[in-house]
């Protein structure tokens, strides 16, 4: 293996001088890479293994195809669904149905937690009058609401937006209150006395100081607006991939359900990126995210 | 006009109780006088946990005696005023803006243009020797660069009245001694009155143009020493003076007695 494609480090060696620590760096470096391919080798094995014993048993009649599906059936149904579209329309068309209700829910959801939690975090008369309530609400489990927005709000999107909401509010609204109560009092004195008034209090210090906290909740809370919308459409929708899930569920179309699920991960995770490629630009000044 | 003439600090009988967390009543300060005249540096030093911080948020405005009167140019303290810079004991750099901005903080607050703003922070900067760091961070600076960035925080906001609360407590011996030089290099040019709150009766001597012992807690002033030391001051040095060491043995025999009640309480507490 020649120097150049050692991944950049400290004490990159090359050839031209052979030193003793330069020598003990790059055998260092190497454990280091040779590590990170055994890791990655593992996963592809395991997922490789997980896969086949699953096509196997099912080809096998071990376990029921008809039921369980397998992996050749779901991706063919992935297939379908891709080049052909479903049932309810092509496939993109259901997905951005889907992120765009979840998309949205989430946003407002996000902007009324993180309101509320700030505002309640800073004036404690309110926080008294209301946490009894706020106890109350979160204790019900609010998947339920999800029937009664169908009802309320109809089959279109509105009613997915809102079960997105109330399941996305209370998380960050919690971690918002929190990172407004857990401001350094410290830092609070000294914005004061340097000239700031309490709006700017608010706005400069305890906003700022509160984003780790906001932001450890928006990670859970896609997930959850992801939740809402798809569970809101399985109980009634004219689009989306919960309504996907409903319709191969009545079907008796295992792979359907499969594959539906296949969709939602990928979906989950393409927005959890972009959330974290967000969060490092912001948190610039934390010590953990900088490297200088 | 009265406001040219009075001290620059007066407490008049100052009294502040806390209520504790289990329901009781705790009293920090009480029946406190201190006057502080312009321009004139103080150094109150006493046993630790007396009530000597109280003292200076009351002095600032961020707490309200309980009783007495809190003077500052002569006008009674209602709230946080303009005049007063204040460095804490802890870090109070805001960790999410990098150094330049830092200094700008007071400035903007106060509705400084930004460019002006700036451009004073600079001039600051440059005055703590930090010029080559304003993109930074607060968490990539030692504990003396931070330092050095509360006090351009504090002094760009041309404080007639500055307070501080153990600022160089958290720093290593020799980084303490080069701040409090600098300080004094920073305070001449200022013309600023001082109260300089400090358990360390050397850091106080070598500093201050005044010396009050506070006695245990409710703290309340016992003794005023002068400290007659000629100015500019070099911190390690005068400290080696013959005065210095004869000043210190005098305010230590006052001193020592408050820490020794302080120890004695907290033993009895413990027991």
């Amino acid at each position: 293996m020649s120097p150049d494609v050692i991944p950049e480090d400290r004490v990159v060696p090359t050839a031209a001088e052979p030193g003793g620590k330069t020598d003990r760096a790059y055998s260092r470096a190497r454990a280091a890479r040779k590590r990170k391919l055994g890791v990655g080798a593992a996963r592809v094995l395991l997922l490789v293994a997980v896969l086949g014993l699953w096509e196997a048993l099912s080809r096998a009649k071990v376990i029921d195809p008809f039921n369980f599906s397998m992996p050749s059936k779901i991706w063919d149904q992935i297939y379908t669904w891709v080049m052909h579209g479903t049932a309810l329309g092509s496939l993109g068309e259901q997905i951005w149905f889907t992120l765009q209700e979840a998309l949205l829910g989430w946003i407002i959801g996000v902007i009324a937690g993180v309101v509320f939690g700030i505002a309640l975090g800073r004036i404690t008369l309110l926080a008294d009058i209301l946490g009894p309530y706020i106890k109350v609400l979160n204790s019900i489990p609010r998947i339920v609401l999800a029937p009664i927005f169908v009802i309320w709000f109809g089959l279109g999107p509105a009613s997915k937006v809102a079960s997105a909401v109330v399941l996305v509010f209370f998380p960050v609204f919690f971690n918002a209150f929190q990172g407004a109560r857990e401001v350094d009092r410290n830092l609070v004195a000294n914005a004061r006395i340097l000239g700031a008034s309490d709006r700017r209090v608010t706005l400069q210090v305890v906003i700022p100081s509160a984003t780790s906290w906001i932001f450890t909740s928006l990670h859970v809370s896609f997930g959850f607006a992801l939740i809402g919308a798809i569970v809101g459409e399985y109980i009634g929708a004219t689009k989306g991939i919960g309504l996907l899930v409903a319709q191969s569920q009545g079907t008796f179309n295992a792979a359907g359900v499969y594959a539906a699920m296949v969709i939602l991960a990928v979906v989950a995770l393409v927005a959890e990126g972009l959330l974290t490629f967000a969060e490092n630009r912001i948190f610039r000044w934390k010590p953990s995210g900088s490297d200088s | 006009m009265s406001a040219d003439t009075s001290p620059a600090i007066e407490l008049r009988g100052a009294s502040k109780t806390f209520r504790t967390p289990s329901g009781g009543l705790h009293t920090a300060v009480r029946g406190l006088d201190l006057t502080v005249g312009r321009g004139e540096f103080v150094a109150v030093v006493g046993p630790t946990g007396c009530g000597k911080s109280t003292t200076l948020t009351l002095v600032s405005g961020l707490e309200e005696p309980s009783e007495g009167d809190v003077l500052v140019a002569g006008e009674p303290v209602s709230g946080v005023g303009d005049k007063v810079g204040f460095v804490f004991q802890q870090d109070a750099t805001f960790p999410w803006r990098t150094v330049l901005s830092n200094v700008m903080a007071g400035p903007r607050f106060r509705g400084v243009p930004k460019a002006e703003a700036k451009a004073k922070a600079r001039e600051w900067l440059a005055r703590v020797g930090l010029s080559a760091f304003e993109d930074r961070y607060p968490h990539q600076l030692s504990g003396g660069m931070r330092k050095r960035v509360a006090l351009a925080a504090t002094f760009v906001n041309d404080p007639e009245i500055l307070l501080m609360d153990e600022p160089f407590s958290a720093l290593d011996v020799q980084t303490r001694a080069l701040m409090s030089d600098e300080l004094l290099e920073l305070w001449e040019g200022t013309g600023a009155s001082v109260v300089f709150v400090t358990h360390d009766l050397e850091e106080s001597i070598a500093l201050a143009d005044k010396v009050v012992v506070m006695t245990a807690g409710p703290a309340t002033v016992k003794q005023v020493f002068d400290i007659d030391l000629p100015r500019p001051r070099k911190v390690e040095s005068v400290r080696l003076e013959p005065r210095f060491i004869e000043i210190y043995r005098e305010i230590w025999e006052s001193l020592g007695e408050e820490v020794r009640i302080t120890r004695e309480r907290g033993a009895a507490n413990v027991a």
